[in-house]
């Protein structure tokens, strides 16, 4: 049986630690409000960026002159994945569900025969995929610096995708994020970003009927686009991804203080039970002691 | 009291206006233009340069970087960066000219054999130095 001393310290322990997990979880919440915020104001953007694009796609997409970040190379053998994680830990299954999903996929494109190249932005995505397939990486993108997410980041991590691109060193991008549901659900998610796939749902209906005159022309303005479109997405998938960090964390806080407080109740039981056991221990000795003489 | 139309100015980080107007002023890669209500449909994309709105209180102007418009029933500018004239002082403006000087070098070593994308930069930079001008703030020539 522990004694007394021990059980008091580790009461301590563990009520000092769900101060710790109890302020992570406010400090969460509170950097989640500010994450769903951001992701808010950028949807309007997004948005009718997207509808933009799915007309133009829509009417220059057939054509042979359509550029290949739309109409793609021609080929799938080489699959660039861009694997989205965040910078810290202590968020759940955050991290390790991103991973597993990039894990799939690179043993599924595995088996059917391709080169797989893996881009990983995010410190904790590159260590657990290090761990098997470090010779798969072909580079990292840390954002630890980073205080406040900026469509500028995104910016970096697009130029250095195109410049990829461009280099011939890949024929098919994929992004892996979660996306924000609630607090308590953020699904992992793969997004095609090269060659371009914009639904062509949005234009269905009314949209469908404007014609528009293009300025200089639909070509330049296509390919004037599409870099940006590869930048938004990649923005977009940023902030949902801060976003289910920090409700992944939130949760994950809120359990966990939620056990430090279980345990805090049954240690202190057990601290009472010894407690009382040192004193009829006690008296028991003292009776008798008295009883002897 | 003049005829409007809805216009949104939205940034990829923000929205940074909302609001009827009358008309309103875009800097297009090819020329300006001023879009009124029942404009023809139009999809443009944009230079650096002013964008100057107009409704029945009065006129504002932003600094965009790049970006396109879109003009249908209601105009939306998708803008690159946008700020308030108001906001772009000598520093900012100075980081703006930075970075598209930083583009148009990187683009150089870049493509040293194709002029294309190299006369591309090339123009956003002196565009961005024009705006410079227009606006009344110091300018350095841009080194091309």
């Amino acid at each position: 049986m522990p004694n007394l001393k021990d059980l008091k310290n580790r009461i301590a322990s563990v009520k000092s630690t769900r101060k710790i997990t109890k302020a992570m979880q406010m400090v969460a919440a509170a950097k989640l409000r500010r994450a769903q915020d951001a992701a808010e104001m950028a949807r309007p953007y997004a948005e009718r960026f997207n509808a933009v694009m799915a007309s133009l796609a829509a009417s220059v997409g057939d054509s042979d002159s359509a550029p290949k970040l739309l109409a793609g190379t021609g080929k799938d053998d080489v699959h660039l994945l861009v694997v989205m994680t965040s910078e810290r830990g202590l968020c759940g299954g955050f991290n390790t569900n991103i991973v597993k999903l990039a894990k799939q996929r690179i043993e599924k494109l595995k088996a059917e025969g391709k080169t797989i190249k893996v881009l990983t932005v995010g410190k904790k995505g590159r260590e657990q995929l290090k761990r098997e397939y470090s010779d798969l990486s072909v580079g990292h993108i840390d954002l630890s610096d980073v205080k406040k997410l900026g469509y500028g980041d995104a910016q970096n991590i697009a130029r250095d995708v195109l410049g990829r691109f461009d280099a011939g060193e890949f024929d098919v991008a994929t992004i892996f994020y979660a996306k924000f549901n609630s607090v308590i659900s953020q699904d992992p998610t793969a997004q095609q970003i090269i060659p371009a796939a914009y639904d062509d749902d949005a234009q269905e209906g009314e949209e469908a009927s404007t014609l528009y005159d293009y300025e200089p022309d639909e070509e330049s303005i296509l390919a004037d686009l599409l870099p940006r479109g590869v930048a938004i997405q990649i923005f977009t998938a940023l902030l949902e991804n801060g976003a289910s960090e920090q409700g992944a964390r939130m949760s994950a806080m809120d359990n966990a203080t939620r056990n430090a407080g279980e345990m805090i109740d049954k240690l202190t039981i057990e601290y009472n039970r010894s407690r009382q056991a040192v004193i009829t221990n006690e008296l028991i000795e003292i009776i008798s002691g008295a009883e002897a003489l | 009291m003049a005829e409007t139309m809805q216009f949104d100015l939205v940034s990829p980080e923000r929205k940074l206006l909302s609001a009827e107007v009358t008309s309103v002023e875009i800097p297009g890669s090819d020329g300006d233009m001023t879009a009124m209500p029942s404009h023809a449909p139009t999809i443009t994309t944009l230079r650096p340069g002013i964008l100057t709105v107009h409704t029945n209180e009065g006129a504002q102007e932003f600094v965009v970087t790049g970006g396109f418009a879109e003009i249908g029933e209601s105009l939306s500018v998708l803008a690159e960066k946008a700020l308030p004239r108001d906001d772009v002082d000598q520093a900012t403006y100075d980081t703006l000219v930075e970075e598209a000087q930083a583009a148009y070098n990187q683009t150089k070593d870049a493509h040293s054999n194709e002029p294309g994308p190299v006369d591309d930069a090339a123009k956003l930079l002196q565009d961005m130095v024009a705006v410079g001008t227009h606006i009344g703030l110091d300018t350095r020539q841009p080194a091309l």
